[in-house]
């Protein structure tokens, strides 16, 4: 056989995975976002291009707010994440082992459970609440649970890691005789890294950062357990309209949406961070 | 431009830990020389470098760059850039920006045209919009070059700069490498573990062993009279003769080597032992078939016979065992073609006595002789 014939060969298995779980479900979907009917009678496609513009001006608040929960808890796992990445990659010695394993050990819980755990860390009367009260940062009657900042709290935890994993791997291959030379050149300790540091760890940023945004802004299960109806994110949204409410038409129309406005802000990003050359 | 301050290491001792890295070191480096720091892996002279650069901090001593004190000063508060070993050229960046990086640090008038004359003085004027990964291993090594020299440092340090490239390309980049020293008249310090690029390139080498210095001169001095064993013996190649001083004549020791006498102007020897060794080149030695009685004046004799002989085309190898069983190397240029020496032939070996070299003969005579890991390649 061909070595391009071997190729193709062992690109099948991908691509069949590909077709049966992402191609054949985005048609289906798309074809369910364009259906009219109800739950009783059973739904026919009717090509109802209009449900887009319907869906849009419903749930335009729960979109905007999943935008902005996902963008704040992905710039706040950045901040967390990256002083935390480069102390494993360039400063822990032989700890190192140890703490990426404490980054990877909330894994072996459930992502139910872990949610859960914060329902009772930021609840009414708890030590948090309380300690807050006392300093005066929070009102006498004040809340954390149910409030944006809960929730917010809630997807920068849950995807921290995914957040600090690829921040590690890129700074574990810095050369730190770059750095060397950076000083050699003329730059202090925070030149260094602005110029050496922080530019060569680029796909490490990217790579996290999607890995956050895109899970986070699809999420439910944080407004669930720590947020309230007015914080709900458009993940409620579809996620309501589908298995409570049985209206497909709008839950697809809105998946849709979600994953078109992901894919081009993805894009967008990719290409002004400039790292196709370095990736 | 601020040339012409000496470089001064003063009682520098460098430790990690237990291990003395830099033992004591007091340099004088003058400005505008083409310094070499010469040893096997492991002398120091890294370290040495890189305390220089700042990249280190010495345990004890000081280091001095004209009248000011630079021990405490961090790299980029000195003068002093280097071209590492690895290059460590920035990938990120294009040739261009890795050559203005210095300058832009230092908010340098005139970055274009500097890093444009930089550029073109290592030849890579083609290649300014480049990444380092694109270019080959002789072309990096210029950039690194570039990227140092255009913030006209008053000291350019450069480690094994040349280590990673072909011996062919190394040849030529030491000629480069000079011609540039001429040129802008700066003063270089090169770490290396090749005593023929130090010989080639240095004006003043230091043989650096277990973080001291053994000897400091120029080329030719280093090599025609080694101070030391190990000198004698990682500088090219040495036959070491052990001898007993018999007596004296005039401005000549008179030497019994296993029963031969042999004579040594008082001047070349090194050491007043009793005990010395005879140093001789073995490019220095003469050989022709025994028993030819006639001896060029001031010349001394050992007989021996013919263990090998290779022919290397431009000259012809020998090694000679004497009598008392010590094998001697020779190079015989092959001035003529026609008859060699055969093993197993009887010969006679002879040296002119301002030829040789004398040095303490309590030292070990194996010293410096070292199979250094970087050099089998």
């Amino acid at each position: 056989m061909t070595r391009r014939g071997t190729a193709y060969l062992l690109m099948l298995p991908a691509l069949a995975w590909l077709a049966v779980f992402f191609l054949i479900p985005t048609v289906t979907l798309v074809s369910q976002s364009l259906q009219e009917g109800s739950l009783e009678e059973g739904y026919v496609v009717t090509g109802n291009v209009g449900i887009y513009a319907d869906v849009l001006r419903d749930y335009a608040p729960q979109f905007l707010r999943s935008l902005l929960y996902a963008g704040i808890a992905t710039v706040a796992a950045l901040l967390i994440a990256y002083p935390l990445a480069y102390t494993i990659a360039l400063k822990a010695g032989r700890w190192r082992n140890v703490l990426l394993v404490l980054v990877v050990a909330p894994f072996f819980t459930s992502f139910l459970v872990r949610t859960l755990a914060w329902k009772i860390i930021l609840g009414d009367d708890n030590l948090v609440v309380d300690a807050l009260r006392f300093v005066g940062v929070l009102g006498d009657d004040g809340r954390l649970l149910a409030t944006p900042f809960a929730v917010i709290c809630g997807l920068t935890y849950n995807f921290l890691p995914f957040m600090t994993l690829p921040l590690y791997a890129s700074l574990e291959k810095l050369d730190g005789r770059l750095l060397e030379a950076a000083n050699d050149l003329y730059a202090g300790a925070f030149t260094a890294f602005r110029k050496v540091t922080l530019p060569l760890s680029m796909p490490g940023v990217v790579g996290g950062t999607l890995l956050t945004f895109i899970p986070a802004a699809g999420d439910y299960v944080n407004v669930e357990f720590l947020g309230t109806p007015q914080t709900s994110m458009i993940g409620n949204v579809i996620q309501s309209r589908f298995l409570v409410v049985g209206d497909y038409p709008a839950a697809a129309a809105l998946s849709v949406i979600l994953m078109v406005t992901i894919v081009v802000m993805v894009m967008v990003y990719v290409r002004r961070a400039g790292t196709e050359e370095l990736v | 431009m601020a040339s012409g301050e000496d470089l001064r290491l003063v009682d520098v001792t460098k430790r990690f830990g237990p291990m003395v890295a830099v033992d004591d070191l007091t340099l004088t480096i003058p400005p505008g020389s083409f310094f070499a720091l010469l040893g096997p892996s492991g002398c120091g002279k890294t370290t040495t470098l890189r305390m220089i650069g700042g990249l280190e901090r010495p345990s004890e001593g000081r280091i001095h760059l004209g009248e000011q004190d630079i021990t405490d000063r961090k790299p980029y508060q000195r003068p002093v850039n280097t071209v590492f070993q690895s290059y460590a050229l920035f990938p990120h960046l294009d040739i261009y920006e890795n050559v203005a990086f210095g300058l832009r640090r230092r908010r340098a008038a005139e970055v274009a045209q500097k890093v444009t004359a930089a550029l073109s003085m290592v030849e890579l004027t083609e290649l300014a919009r480049r990444r380092p990964a694109q270019l080959s291993g002789g072309q990096q090594q210029r950039v690194a070059l570039a990227r140092a020299l255009v913030n006209r440092p008053q000291l350019l340090l450069l480690d094994e700069p040349l280590g990673a490239l072909d011996l062919k390309l190394r040849r030529q980049m030491q000629l480069e490498l000079k011609r540039i020293q001429t040129e802008v008249g700066l003063t270089f310090v090169h770490v290396t573990h090749d005593q023929e690029e130090a010989m080639t390139m240095a004006d003043t080498i230091a043989v650096m062993n277990q973080g001291k210095v053994e000897q400091l001169g120029g080329p030719t001095e280093l090599y025609e009279t080694p101070a030391t064993v190990f000198v004698a013996n990682f500088l090219g190649q040495s036959n070491l003769l052990p001898a007993s001083v018999s007596g004296r004549s005039g401005d000549d020791l008179l030497l019994d080597v296993a029963g031969s006498r042999v004579v040594l102007p008082a001047g070349r020897s090194r050491s007043t032992a009793e005990q010395l060794f005879v140093g001789v080149r073995p490019e220095k030695l003469h050989v022709r078939a025994a028993g030819d009685a006639t001896l060029p004046d001031g010349h001394n004799a050992v007989t021996g016979v013919v263990t090998d002989a290779s022919f290397v085309g431009v000259s012809t190898q020998y090694v000679v065992r004497v009598p008392w069983g010590q094998d001697l190397t020779v190079f015989v240029q092959n001035l003529h073609s026609g008859d060699r020496f055969q093993p197993g032939a009887s010969v006679m070996l002879h040296w002119a006595a301002a030829n040789a070299f004398g040095l303490d003969g309590t030292e070990d005579p194996e010293a410096g002789r070292i199979i250094d890991p970087e050099l089998v390649q």
